[in-house]
């Protein structure tokens, strides 16, 4: 089971990376295809930045928001699990969920006038954004250990340090990868509208397309931004293959 | 070896333990039995500081338990409990280094300790080491947690209802590895189970409890014998007390070594009990006897159940 979904793992990363160097590699030699599709537009192709600044750029402000997102997020959610901190469990999860309910755009819009324009309000916003998917898989993960091991572990004489490290955390990384992997693909679709306040990134074609009415700008930042999704979510799916060895059905 | 003294614990409604004293014997085993609520995990788990008690004392070789850090103590003392426990993300073999790294063995000290105990328990080193518990069966799972319960040569071993998920036959072949290595070893064991046939095969000295407090203690045959009041009769169980006490009893104490008889013989190592049954299911009134290595060893006479001859 485990060698099958490792195997299948590694081609869909390698196919997805492929597609995605392939798609950047042939976009600026695209003007033809464009301007055969969208005839009635001058400029059929994004040339104001190139596609590989965009993308470097986009996973600049992914990387950065989502380390964040998972420190605090699985900092917190690790923390509330603890017996001293359970009290305050309730109100994390409730702070966590509105801050998930708000939505993106709303935040930036509230953001930006406040820590003027640029990557900054985009940060905050992503990483807020992102919060939730972390935080939940963390508290589910630990949650789904079942009592008696903890038990066993503190009775063979692990310190509480040594059960959570050995033990635990182990045991919920799949579903607090899960959480991260979740996390990180919806983070890399937001990051599209952070251009809205002036970030850099592949939502630049995407915006500047959408008030210029040039939907070929939009299908080009579309595209990216769809094809870096995939490549992230089948690195997860790579990674979780590593993480799980005693679940593997022999 | 413990020597527990006025201890009580009280969860929210009920004391748990209730003014609670009792010595446990170095190198014997003791079953701590009754019902569910009647504290006798509670006690257990006491005595490795997983429950703190409201007031009395342990202590463990003649030394208060609270002298030492609760991890310090409890690698000391091996656990083994009725889920088993094995930690799913480790194999075989980590599972049953476990304590034996917490203490920083080295590592071909280890790897020897894991040999020796998989072939303790019968499960063949070289297949077992590098599996996963979910790759074994139940009955190989609680052998690799008795294993790793024993792998630091821990001074006592406590057990919580150890083959309390088994099936019959599983937990019938496992309760005489336990007896045997028992045996070998001279450990401590503390064994709590609700299981009463469980108590009279396997405790040398049993501990029947019932709301927090000690009804009765003593040799397997007092239960029996001489029961201290009508709870007691009740949980040995009145009508089958009789066949419990012949399951207590083996066949050669009783075998005539002249004696004759015919038809398949049984072995002189099984209990009265076994061999009550084949007089009954065979309509027979002696049963041929062979000792453990199959030679002619006489004959059980059905008379003989009753009578005291050599015991």
């Amino acid at each position: 089971m485990r060698p099958l979904r490792a195997l299948l793992a590694r081609r869909a990363l390698l196919l997805a990376s492929g597609l995605l160097l392939a798609a950047l590699l042939l976009l600026p030699h695209a003007t033809p295809l464009f301007a055969w599709l969208f005839p009635e537009l001058d400029r059929p192709l994004y040339v104001q930045e190139s596609f590989g600044t965009l993308v470097l750029a986009h996973l600049g402000i992914v990387l950065a928001s989502s380390s964040i997102a998972v420190l605090l997020g699985a900092g917190a959610g690790l923390l509330v699990s603890r017996t001293a901190w359970r009290d305050l469990r309730p109100l994390f999860e409730t702070v966590i969920a509105i801050s998930q309910s708000l939505p993106p755009v709303a935040v930036l819009a509230v953001a930006a006038p406040l820590i003027g324009f640029g990557e900054w309000p985009a940060l905050i916003a992503l990483v807020l954004y992102g919060l939730l998917p972390v935080a939940h898989g963390t508290l589910s993960g630990l949650d789904a250990i079942p009592a008696h091991l903890r038990e066993v572990a503190l009775g063979m004489g692990m310190t509480p340090a040594q059960t959570l490290r050995q033990v635990e955390l182990p045991l919920a990384a799949p579903v607090i990868l899960a959480g991260i992997r979740t996390s990180v693909v919806i983070n890399i679709g937001t990051a599209a509208i952070a251009s809205t306040v002036g970030a850099k990134t592949l939502g630049l074609p995407i915006i500047v397309g959408l008030s210029g009415f040039n939907t070929a700008y939009v299908i080009q930042g579309a595209l990216l931004v769809a094809l870096l999704a995939v490549v992230a979510d089948q690195l997860f799916e790579w990674l979780a293959t590593w993480l799980a060895p005693h679940t593997a059905v022999e | 070896m413990i020597d527990i003294s006025n201890v009580s614990k009280r969860f929210q409604h009920s004391n748990a333990v209730d003014g609670l004293s009792l010595q446990i014997t170095a190198g014997e085993l003791t079953v701590l039995i009754g019902t569910s609520g009647s504290g006798k995990s509670t006690t257990l788990k006491m005595i490795n500081r997983l429950i703190e008690p409201d007031s009395g004392s342990i202590r463990l070789a003649g030394e208060d338990i609270r002298q030492q850090t609760p991890e310090v103590l409890r690698r000391r003392i091996g656990y083994a409990i009725q889920s088993v426990g094995l930690f799913p993300h480790w194999t075989v073999e980590q599972n049953i280094a476990a304590v034996p790294t917490l203490l920083k063995w080295p590592a071909a000290r280890i790897r020897n300790r894991v040999t020796e105990l998989l072939e303790l328990l019968h499960l063949p080193a070289e297949t077992f080491r590098q599996r996963y518990p979910h790759q074994l069966s139940g009955g190989q799972q609680q052998r690799v947690g008795v294993a790793r319960a024993l792998a630091a040569d821990p001074e006592v071993l406590l057990m919580d209802e150890p083959f309390g998920a088994l099936d019959p036959v599983t937990r019938g072949s496992l309760q005489q590895e336990l007896a045997r290595i028992q045996k070998l070893s001279g450990k401590t064991i503390v064994l709590v189970t609700h299981d009463i046939d469980e108590a009279l095969q396997l405790g040398q000295h049993i501990v029947l409890m019932d709301k927090g407090r000690i009804v009765q203690q003593g040799k397997p045959e007092s239960f029996l014998l001489q029961p201290a009041n009508d709870f007691v009769r009740d949980f040995v169980g009145q009508s089958d007390a009789g066949v419990r006490l012949l399951g207590l009893t083996t066949v050669a104490s009783r075998v005539q070594p002249t004696a004759r008889a015919e038809g398949e013989p049984i072995r002189s190592d099984c209990t009265l009990r076994e061999a009550l049954s084949q007089f009954v299911s065979r309509q027979v009134d002696r049963l041929p006897v062979v000792n453990e290595q199959g030679q002619h060893a006489g004959a059980l006479l059905f008379c003989d159940l009753l009578g005291g001859k050599a015991s």
